[in-house]
């Protein structure tokens, strides 16, 4: 009886839980403290701080089980002085959803508004304005039905928490209710669907317009590269064919056709603004994703398969500079399909200019076709001077060197 | 051992020890559908902690890039030369970490373990149709695992193209060191893995089928059952396609064939292959592989609808648009595949059609939400630890069912491909959700399979760590994804604009680690439970479903005398007038006279009448 006495009394017990607890708090400090000093040496004792954090969590997994025993001790005690159980572990849940939700409704709002401003800027091209505007539209009414079912999810679990005395209201179903929550999600997603469908159908069926013919540029992805093809003044890209690959020709260019004898070669891809531009997109060896985040653009490059995305892009890397206050901003073409070791970096700068900046760019950028690969297409040489207009007259050695260069890249 | 002679004779000579089980009968080959549900468990808790621990070695990459952990080295060897893990290896981690995870873990762990455990037990059968299948659908998932963590011991490491192993990445060996023999050892631990998924779910429509006890018609089957039987109907249906797709890969790669192989070039080596198409495998895989995400979370699904209803005391809202919901879901399901090929290249025509199938089976979902929530109304909550993974589940199944919006509109896809959007989507969606139905379950029927109760307040740990942790995990990556972030980037480091999400990564790594760390509550919890757990009631939750009616001590057979005849649907719960707030299945009608209303007698009119005629007679003395 002295024994159940002793046990009894509840602020032993309430003290007994507070020490425990003390106790290892303590202990836990003694040990931060300790790696707060072991720290700058710990490269050399590898296996040392890896046994330091396993007894780390060791001490902690003993703290629960302290916490877990002395919860157990103190049920014991209701229970022997016949009072109710201990701690209510149902309302204990039904709180914590209660904190869940409002914590979390607070996470959300600091994640749409912290993280939320880091996302992509505007888009910069005139289909992807129309997909921003999707994406805002799906975004509130997503936002909408997130909050409102979890408000009530966690409130119900508040609310409706088992109090022992009342008896749940039997309820099986409600056909109406069935009916407005069936017919209400599929309304809207009409809305939706229609939506992006039109929108889907304008970025890939364009009809031509005569007076603005695209800009054709082809792409050619292989591992771990991006290359680029320019047509030549004739506004063509020449053919080509994977078999006709030699470490020369490195993109398989058939030079047999005449439309490729002027295809320029271009380390970043320059698009002038407000015009269309239809990238040709091809692979060499695997699957690649040819993505412009910024336009709004993606799309896979698949060897033994010719794929095309056109748009117009409407701001210049200029102006976006200006527009998201930072010197240092540039389109950026990446790679999003996985294609190897190097995926991670699989990336071409994109450079989006004035009309005249891009003719002043285009000049400046030299042939696929050099002398060497003329001999290899048995094609004739031409004496320097005849080779082009654009094309000062000294150099075409330099011209072929920075062409070879640019192959072997 | 035929079905028949279980039914019309064991239970008579049962104890009479007829047949002698070694332990190689009872714990290894064992063709008792409980046994086998417990093995698929345990099997399947291992392969999630090493799936989980792939994927806490990529997230330490992830979060410290430029940093050196030596410790990895001593474990890794050349994968992590210098204490920093290889690209390579990264690739392989996050390949395998998602193909552990969708197929061995939340196909053949979830379903397999449930399925075997609650078709029987739930619609009163002795044992599946047919036991012997299903011990060898166990032990071929099992080999199927066995091969592919033997991956991990090859010179050139596992298949490392990503789970879906598009080719021609993964069909030529030069593309990458991972398309070596690792990725033959993917292909041959997938084909045993289809055939064991293939070998249970004949075993689950037959049973469900023919072997349902009296009384037990379909509309009277728990939602449980319902899910089991669809997510085995869908299997069925889908993964052989798989099986195709893998044979016509394995010709490619190792028989010099070109169904997916066209136009390749390598350094300035041409490949000879010609004529194929790397679409091919695209088409083929998703058809499995979108049907496969539903096999993940039906079953889940169908787990939290019983457990929310037993611990809400209330029967499920609308029980009959939860079962058409699921076969809503089902069927939609095979057409959607496309959604995945928005941007492949794929004809633009197809991008739209999928699309508006896609967006279609968001209706389904959206109704199993809402009577989910109107479940909870006015309900008398239990927050076992089973309740509050399955209120867990819905909440991660609103959060990624509604990103699922953005991703299945294909002009929103068009940037939102393949970055981490969608990686953020899958893991709230099928991830996360279908983890918590699975863990839902383990926590409720463990007293069935154990005979034993797991610790509540481990568990409620376990379940408030692992939550918060999960949402910190995933949600700030919707965001990376928003900035154009691709998936499967080994390092941050080289682009000047994902420089400002290393921050969050680290943050992100750190919850991934607590909630890793979280889980040793759960294993401890399960493993120690096993011996030492409180003995479990006969009917721990007060629950109506069949399985509770048998006895906490295993037997072959399940019921000891006759199987137990059904009369009333599973969720009579805190129906007004009723004795208790739980009238089990096997209670008849003629019992419950004062609680029964008329749309329990469906339409039958001497049942009514006999109400009426006690009502009648009953009425002076209330």
């Amino acid at each position: 009886m002295s024994l159940r006495k002793f046990i009894v009394n509840k602020t032993i017990a309430g003290l007994a839980v507070l020490f425990t607890v003390f106790s290892s708090m303590t202990a836990f400090a003694q040990e931060a403290a300790a790696t707060a000093t072991a720290k700058p040496v710990d490269m050399g004792q590898v296996h040392k701080s890896a046994l330091f954090y396993v007894l780390m969590f060791l001490l902690l997994c003993l703290f629960i089980a302290i916490v877990g025993k002395a919860l157990k001790v103190y049920e014991l005690t209701r229970e022997t002085q016949g009072k109710s159980e201990g701690i209510n572990w149902n309302t204990v849940n039904a709180v914590l959803f209660a904190i869940f939700l409002i914590v979390g409704l607070y996470g959300v709002y600091w994640e749409y508004t912290v993280h939320g401003n880091m996302i992509l800027p505007e888009a910069a091209s005139e289909h992807g304005k129309k997909i921003d505007e999707m994406f805002n539209l799906t975004l509130i009414i997503t936002t909408i039905v997130f909050i409102a079912t979890h408000i009530v999810l966690f409130s119900f679990a508040y609310f409706y928490k088992s109090s022992g005395k009342r008896k749940a209201y039997y309820y099986p179903h409600n056909n109406t209710l069935e009916k407005i929550w069936t017919l209400v999600p599929a309304l809207v997603l009409t809305v939706l669907v229609l939506m992006g469908f039109l929108t889907w159908r304008s970025i890939f069926y364009k009809v031509e317009d005569p007076n603005n013919k695209p800009l054709s540029i082809e792409i050619t992805s292989s591992q771990f590269q991006w290359d680029v093809r320019y047509p030549g003044p004739d506004g063509l890209i020449g053919l080509k064919n994977y078999k006709l690959i030699t470490s020369l020709n490195a993109l398989g260019i058939d030079f047999n056709d005449k439309n490729s004898l002027d295809d320029l070669v271009a380390d970043e891809i320059v698009i002038p603004v407000n015009k269309p531009v239809r990238f040709t997109l091809t692979s060499k060896d695997v699957i690649h994703s040819f993505y412009l985040p910024h336009f709004r653009v993606q799309l896979n490059t698949v060897p033994g398969m010719t794929s095309y995305f056109e748009f117009t892009p409407t701001i210049t890397t200029a102006d976006m500079k200006t527009k998201t206050n930072d010197p240092k901003f540039d389109y950026i073409l990446l790679c999003s399909k996985i294609c190897g070791a190097n995926h991670f970096n699989m990336q071409k700068k994109v450079r989006v200019v004035s009309e005249q900046e891009y003719k002043e760019w285009l000049v400046g950028q030299s042939t696929y076709l050099t002398n060497d690969l003329r001999k290899a297409f048995n094609l004739p040489i031409p004496p320097a001077a005849k080779t082009a207009d654009t094309a000062a007259t000294a150099s075409t050695v330099a011209v072929g060197a920075t062409n070879q260069l640019a192959l072997k890249k | 051992m035929s079905t028949i002679s279980l039914q019309d004779t064991h239970h008579d000579d049962h104890g009479h020890g007829h047949h002698h089980e070694t332990f190689l009968t009872k714990y290894v080959f064992s063709q008792d559908h409980k046994m086998i549900a417990k093995q698929f468990l345990i099997t399947g808790i291992i392969m999630a902690v090493i799936a989980m621990a792939l994927s806490i070695l990529f997230r330490i990459q992830l979060a410290w890039p430029d940093q050196t952990f030596p410790l990895l080295e001593t474990f890794l060897g050349k994968w992590a030369e210098g204490g920093r893990i290889k690209p390579d290896f990264f690739l392989a981690l996050v390949t395998i970490h998602g193909t552990i995870m969708v197929f061995f873990v939340l196909t053949a762990g979830l379903s397999g373990t449930f399925s075997n455990l609650l078709i029987p037990l739930q619609l009163g059968a002795r044992d599946m149709a047919s036991p012997f299948l299903n011990m060898l659908s166990y032990w071929f998932f099992f080999g199927a695992c066995v091969v592919m963590m033997g991956s991990f011991f090859t010179q050139t490491g596992p298949a490392s193209a990503g789970w879906t192993v598009y080719p021609p990445l993964s069909a030529v060996p030069k593309a990458m060191p991972g398309s070596n023999i690792g990725m033959t050892l993917w292909l041959i631990s997938m084909v045993m893995f289809v055939a064991s998924s293939l070998m249970g779910g004949i075993n689950y429509v037959s049973t469900v089928l023919n072997m349902r006890t009296k009384g037990m018609d379909l509309w009277k089957m728990p939602l449980t059952i319902w899910a089991f039987f669809l997510t085995a109907i869908l299997g069925i249906l889908s993964f052989p396609v798989l099986v195709a797709g893998v044979v016509l890969l394995v010709f490619d790669r190792s028989f010099g064939t070109s169904f997916y192989l066209s136009d390749m070039v390598f350094g300035t080596q041409i490949m000879p292959n010609e004529g194929g198409s790397p679409i091919l495998w695209q088409h083929l895989f998703w058809f499995l592989g979108h049907p496969e995400v539903y096999i993940v979370i039906m079953p889940a699904l169908g787990i939290s609808s019983e457990i929310i209803s037993v611990n809400s005391r209330k029967p499920i809202f609308g029980y009959h648009a939860m079962v058409y919901s699921l076969i809503g879901i089902t069927v939609l399901s095979f057409i959607v595949w496309g959604h995945h090929m928005f941007v492949t290249g794929m004809n633009p025509l197809l991008g739209g059609v999928f699309m508006i199938t896609t967006l279609i089976i968001a209706v389904p979902s959206a109704v199993k939400t809402f009577n989910y929530l109107a479940t909870l109304w006015r309900g008398n909550i239990r927050f076992t630890p089973a309740m509050l993974f399955a209120i867990g589940l819905v909440s991660f199944f609103i959060s990624g069912g509604l990103t699922g919006i953005f991703l299945g509109n294909a002009s929103l896809d068009i940037n939102l491909h393949d970055t981490y959007f969608v990686v953020a989507h899958f893991h709230l969606v099928m991830g996360s959700a279908a983890i918590f139905g699975m863990l839902a379950g383990v926590y409720h029927w463990y007293p069935k399979m154990f005979g034993r109760m797991m610790n509540p307040k481990l568990a409620y740990l376990h379940f408030w760590i692992t939550f918060i942790c999960a949402y910190l995990v995933f949600f700030p990556l919707h965001f990376l994804g928003l900035d154009g972030v691709p998936r499967r980037y080994y390092a941050f480091t080289e682009f000047e604009f994902m420089q400002k999400w290393l921050t969050v990564n680290v943050f992100v790594t750190w919850a991934a680690i607590i909630a890793a760390l979280a889980q040793v509550a759960f294993l401890f919890n399960f493993f120690y439970s096993i011996f030492k757990g409180k003995k479990a009631p006969q009917n721990p939750w007060e629950a109506n479903t069949l399985e509770w009616t048998t006895p906490v001590e295993h037997l072959h057979g399940n019921w000891p005398g006759e199987i137990p005849t059904v009369y009333r649907w599973p969720y009579d719960y805190s129906k007004p007038g009723a004795e208790h707030d739980f009238i089990p299945q096997t209670v008849p009608f003629s019992q419950t006279m004062s609680s029964n209303l008329p749309h329990d007698f469906e339409g039958n009119e001497e049942a009514e009448r006999i109400q009426k005629e006690w009502e009648a007679n009953n009425k002076p003395a209330q």
